[in-house]
């Protein structure tokens, strides 16, 4: 099966030890080997071993029942998140990246259920876990940040007595000590005086300062873990940049992983070591940020960093992939993206394309199938995508041509010009 | 493309495979009360053709059937009558069918009055807002410190003052509908309100100040068609309350005259005899009114569970 | 170019082409924030009212692209709304084409007007009547300025319309929920051309969109303006947008104007602290800069704004004067204002390439 190692972040070199990563990776694809690596692991804790990886999610399917039958929300989603790494889950509204998260720390919200599929913590399925046991992994081992800092914090607390009550649930530490470790948690989070500041309601902070005490509520427990979903999008830009920062920072610090989970690519850029990007509940691209930013190879994360306007770039017109993500009930058979790629052939249409090793990402694209069964002639594995979307599509192809780099992402000439007017007389509607 | 969804072809097909039908039938209770209120309504119209006898024309009446038992022939003239003969043996079914009759008029009337009233009222006070809204609301708390009972009460008594004696009987039953109907805008009004002000600040209001569209017309044609979902809840509960207080102010002897008795009067009328044995003078006319309340009452409470998308 | 697009020009000629389209002069605009009557005679406490726009001036040329920028509570929304005359002006003028605004009072001349202009909003969610099937969307500003009146023409200009947004005339007959949210806002923007204004005022049109689909809305715009010669006052707080879209930029920060300048100059040189903190905070998606420092603190309450030049807390530059004296906004260089003292005492350093 070739399957390579997730390919980490050089800024995790410690955590990235690619031996075991690799054993566990090769069953990526396959949740009955996964459990054969599950038991190796003996105790969860048991840093260094480098067995499994801190978060293992493994065809992970999410449905909803709907009387007129059953939602696919999450279709075969697998990754791996090592010990103190930042991975970025980035895809438009209604991904399914939210959802991924709210699975993992058991939040999903009924009728959704987890279908198929497995949790691990180190190793261990953490998906069945009955409620309770699932509410003591939460907080204590992953912790949680919102979108929008009111709906965390209560406010009819001050964030002193809500950090010290978590701290109490999670450590057995005096009340005295509880509320001192508060207080430099919130120095450490950047709030001035904290020492005062540590007896006011949510409402007394600014909403760029509650996200900070968001972040302290989540780092008390000095979980292994963070799920932040969109934790900046309610901001500010000029607060946005000081919470990534800030994020950034402590998370290096107290060796904790983060899966953050946004739609804005810049986010994920400045913060993130891995990338997964999702399109309609599935995995369309992961990999390390540089390459899937700098040289995405999916046609769907290549058309999606094109779209992004970019400051420096003269550009007349910016990439547009035509139409929309299609509605959960009506995901075409085969690849998701197909009716939107300008390369588009016969097999995307029959088959459902497994990530497969793309230069240095995986992508879920036939594109990158191995030469032996791709039923194209002329593609080589890694094939070269200025020459095989022409292959494949004569006229809409043009439309990404030129996007194996960032660089050159911008540099659209004239004909790509006339392309996109053609496309608008029909694109968007159906 | 496939992100607009199938179209049905008739209006009737696609209500049928509405989220809305569909949590209708999957209630039983909802089921029953609606068929219930379908068949008391189509009853109460039809009674002229389905009731046995007229049993306000006084010579259709014989004195000697007063007091027949429900179900037993009757001692002098064996005429076997379902729910039984008041004092004047008049049949208590068909006067309970005529009876609703009047009530449902009333009701439906009433809720009409009272919604045309709140909605125009919280309307205007919704989208003015400043003082025009701060006078509207603040009459509508002070009529709400009183109980809706009392109002109608208090407009039946100017009523009676004010209106000669000879042409009340005629007039009584608009009063009702009239008194009823101010005791119950208030609801309409308030609901109404909130949802227009949230509408109000809605972008497609907006776009159609820009292209500078009049202010009753942005009422009537944007706003209102979609505050009514609300109201539709309220008008259905609303008209279980209007027939029970027209039942209880024509129980107390102040609603329609005894010439065209609602259900209340027959309730009044059949107390008197309670204690003396003749029960079904009255238990026919308040378990009609009380399933008929009830029915609709449910329906109220399912339309607006159904509708509020929280709760889905 | 694509011909659909390029059937669409009748415009009247521009009458004065060295008048500017748009002139706006001084606005000012507050919202009373004060407690209910009641409780402010209990309480004791005054009045309160939120400057949401504190003397704003520029102006817009005719077939060119104006943006404003600035972070929420910056008041870049309330110009759009003052503009377009869903709120009332405390104070200056608006003069668009060469007429002041507020001289003209007969509802027909208002109307002549408002037909010359539209807006596009920000939540293509929120911006059609839900109740409304999409084809009454669009023509009911044909039908309110009474370009046309028998239903074969408006539903012939509706299905034009639809065409020129790319949408298919089959779609007039759906309901606004049956689209996404890209295909609403290209609705929203067919609802907008239907009385061929020239001038467009867009609030955030793309902010509510994903980035695959806020590329699509942007061409389209775009090719709009190609085609029929619109004017844009576009609002956003998205740099990288606005500087693929604008040809001059407009900073507000708390209810003023801090730089004006062609798109090019702000973005390559950047006088004003807060246009430059600004710019320093937009996410790298290339990846090509390391992060410089970040941004200091947060935009303070607008009700209760800073003395002084409001930008002076979080002004690495301030002194005492900024925190006394509020800075004009005045000419730099050549079609370049700023305002900001240090600019002017010249104690700003060059931006460090």
């Amino acid at each position: 099966m070739p399957f390579p190692p997730p390919p980490h972040a050089a800024a995790n070199v410690d955590h990235a030890s690619s031996g075991g990563n690799a054993g566990h990776g090769g069953s990526a694809l396959a949740p009955g080997e996964a459990t054969v690596s599950a038991g190796a692991v003996a105790t969860p804790p048991a840093a260094g071993t480098g067995a499994a990886p801190l978060l293992s999610v493994r065809n992970l399917r999410i449905e909803f029942p709907h009387r007129r039958g059953t939602l696919v929300a999450i279709d075969g989603v697998s990754f791996d998140v090592a010990r103190g790494e930042v991975l970025g889950v980035v895809g438009e509204s209604g991904a399914g990246k939210s959802l991924t998260g709210a699975a993992i720390i058991g939040l999903l919200e009924p009728p959704g259920r987890i279908a198929a599929g497995q949790v691990l913590l180190h190793g261990e399925p953490i998906h069945t876990l009955p409620p309770e046991k699932m509410r003591r992994i939460r907080g204590r081992r992953i912790a949680m940040i919102f979108q929008d800092p009111l709906t965390s914090l209560n406010p009819l607390f001050t964030v002193g007595q809500q950090i010290t009550e978590t701290i109490l649930t999670h450590r057995d530490i005096s009340e005295k000590a509880a509320r001192k470790r508060a207080i430099e948690l919130l120095a450490e989070v950047g709030i001035p005086a904290p020492d005062q500041r540590v007896d006011h309601y949510p409402h007394q902070f600014s909403g760029g300062m509650r996200q900070r005490v968001v972040i302290a509520l989540a780092l008390c427990a000095e979980p292994e873990l963070i799920i932040a979903d969109e934790p900046t999008t309610a901001l500010d830009v000029s607060v946005q940049a000081q919470i990534i920062t800030l994020l950034k920072k402590l998370c290096r610090e107290h060796h904790t992983a983060v899966m953050l989970v946004t739609h804005d690519m810049g986010v994920i850029a400045e913060t993130a070591d891995r990338v997964a990007v999702m399109y309609a509940g599935r995995l369309a691209e992961i990999g390390p940020v540089r390459a899937v930013v700098q040289n995405p190879q999916h046609p769907y994360t290549r058309g999606l960093m094109g779209s992004i306007p970019v400051l420096g770039a003269d550009v007349h017109r910016l990439v547009q992939i035509e139409g929309a993500m299609p509605r959960l009930n009506a995901i075409p058979p085969g690849c998701a993206f197909n009716p939107r790629c300008p390369h588009v052939f016969a097999r995307c249409h029959s088959e459902r394309p497994d990530l497969l090793p793309a230069q240095d990402t995986l992508a879920a694209c036939w594109l990158y199938a191995h030469p032996a069964d791709q039923d194209r002639p002329g593609t080589k594995q890694s094939p070269n995508v200025e020459s095989a979307p022409r292959a494949a599509g004569p006229v809409t192809a043009s439309a990404f041509q030129g996007l194996t780099s960032r660089g050159s992402a911008v540099n659209r000439d004239a004909k790509t010009d006339t392309d996109g007017e053609n496309d608008l007389a029909q694109g968007g509607s159906r | 493309m496939n992100d607009t969804v199938v179209h049905r072809d008739s209006l009737f097909a696609r209500a049928l495979d509405s989220d809305l039908f569909h949590s209708f039938i999957r209630s039983p209770v909802t089921v029953i009360s609606a068929l219930l209120t379908v068949i008391m309504i189509t009853a109460a119209m039809l009674a002229p053709v389905i009731s046995p006898q007229n049993p306000f024309d006084p010579a259709t009446l014989n004195l000697m059937e007063g007091f027949t038992p429900p179900m037993q022939p009757n001692e002098f003239t064996g005429n076997v009558y379902w729910l039984g003969t008041d004092a004047q043996g008049r049949d208590i079914f068909s006067a309970i069918l005529y009876g609703s009759r009047v009530s449902l008029l009333v009701g439906f009337a009433a809720v009409g009055f009272a919604a045309l009233l709140g909605i125009t009222l919280g309307l205007i006070s919704g989208y003015l807002g400043g003082w025009v809204d701060a006078l509207i609301m603040r009459i509508a708390d002070v009529q709400l410190s009183f109980p809706a009972i009392l109002i109608a009460l208090l407009i039946f008594g100017v009523f009676k003052g004010v209106v000669p004696p000879a042409m009340q009987d005629q007039v009584a039953i608009y009063v009702l509908i009239v008194a009823i109907g101010l005791s119950d805008w208030v609801q309409y009004a308030r609901t109404v309100r909130s949802s227009t002000m949230a509408e109000k600040n809605k972008e497609y209001v907006q776009a159609a100040r820009v292209i500078g569209v009049p202010a009753p017309l942005i009422l009537l044609r944007h706003i209102l068609p979609n505050v009514m979902g609300p109201v539709l809840v309220i008008a259905t509960i609303g008209l279980a309350l209007a027939i029970i207080l027209e039942s209880t102010l024509s129980f107390l002897g102040v609603g329609v005259p005894p010439t065209q008795p609602s259900l209340g009067t027959l309730i009044r009328v059949g107390q008197d005899f309670l204690f003396s044995g003749e029960w079904w003078i009255v238990f026919f006319p308040g378990a009609t009114l009380l399933i008929l309340a009830l029915s609709v009452n449910l329906l109220g409470d399912w339309l607006r569970d159904a509708l509020n998308p929280r709760l889905r | 170019m694509n011909e659909t697009v390029m059937t669409e020009t009748t415009l009247p000629p521009p009458r004065a082409p060295d008048v500017p389209l748009l002139l706006v002069e001084d606005l000012k605009c507050q919202f009373e924030v004060s407690k209910p009557f009641l409780n402010r005679l209990i309480e004791r406490e005054p009045r309160r009212w939120l400057k949401a726009v504190d003397g704003v001036s520029f102006t817009i040329d005719r077939g060119e692209t104006f943006a404003l920028v600035g972070e929420s509570g910056c008041g870049k929304s309330t110009v759009a709304r003052l503009v377009v005359g869903l709120y009332e002006s405390s104070d200056g003028r608006i003069v668009f084409d060469g007429r002041d605004i507020a001289t003209i009072k007969s509802g027909a001349e208002r109307q002549k007007l408002r037909r010359r202009f539209q807006m596009i909003f920000q939540d293509p969610f929120a911006s059609l009547n839900p109740r409304w099937r999409v084809d009454r969307i669009i023509a009911e500003p044909i039908r309110v300025f009474g370009l046309a009146t028998d239903d074969a023409t408006i539903s012939q200009r509706v299905a034009e319309l639809l065409i020129q947004v790319g949408l298919s005339p089959a779609d007039g007959r759906k309901f606004p929920h049956e689209f996404s949210g890209g295909q609403r806002q290209r609705i929203c923007i067919a609802r907008a051309l239907a009385n061929n204004p020239e001038f467009l005022v867009c609030d955030e049109p793309t902010s509510a969109l994903d980035v695959s689909v806020q590329a699509q809305i942007l061409n389209l715009m775009q090719d709009l303006q190609d085609a029929l010669g619109l004017t844009y006052l576009f609002i956003s707080h998205d740099l990288a947008v606005v500087r693929h879209m604008a040809d001059r930029v407009g900073v507000m920060y708390l209810g003023r104007l801090v730089e004006v300048a062609a798109s090019r100059t702000l973005f390559d040189d950047p006088q004003h602290p807060y246009t430059r903190m600004l710019l320093a905070t937009i996410p790298d998606i290339t990846m090509s800069r390391a992060r410089e420092e970040t941004a200091r603190g947060e935009v303070p309450n607008p009700i209760t704004p800073p003395p002084g030049c409001t930008f002076h807390p979080r002004c690495p530059l301030a002194n005492e004067r900024c925190r006394r004296e509020a800075p004009a906004l005045v000419p730099i260089a050549k079609g370049h204002l700023a305002a900001c003292h240090a600019i002017e005492e010249k104690r700003l350093e060059p931006l460090k390439k």
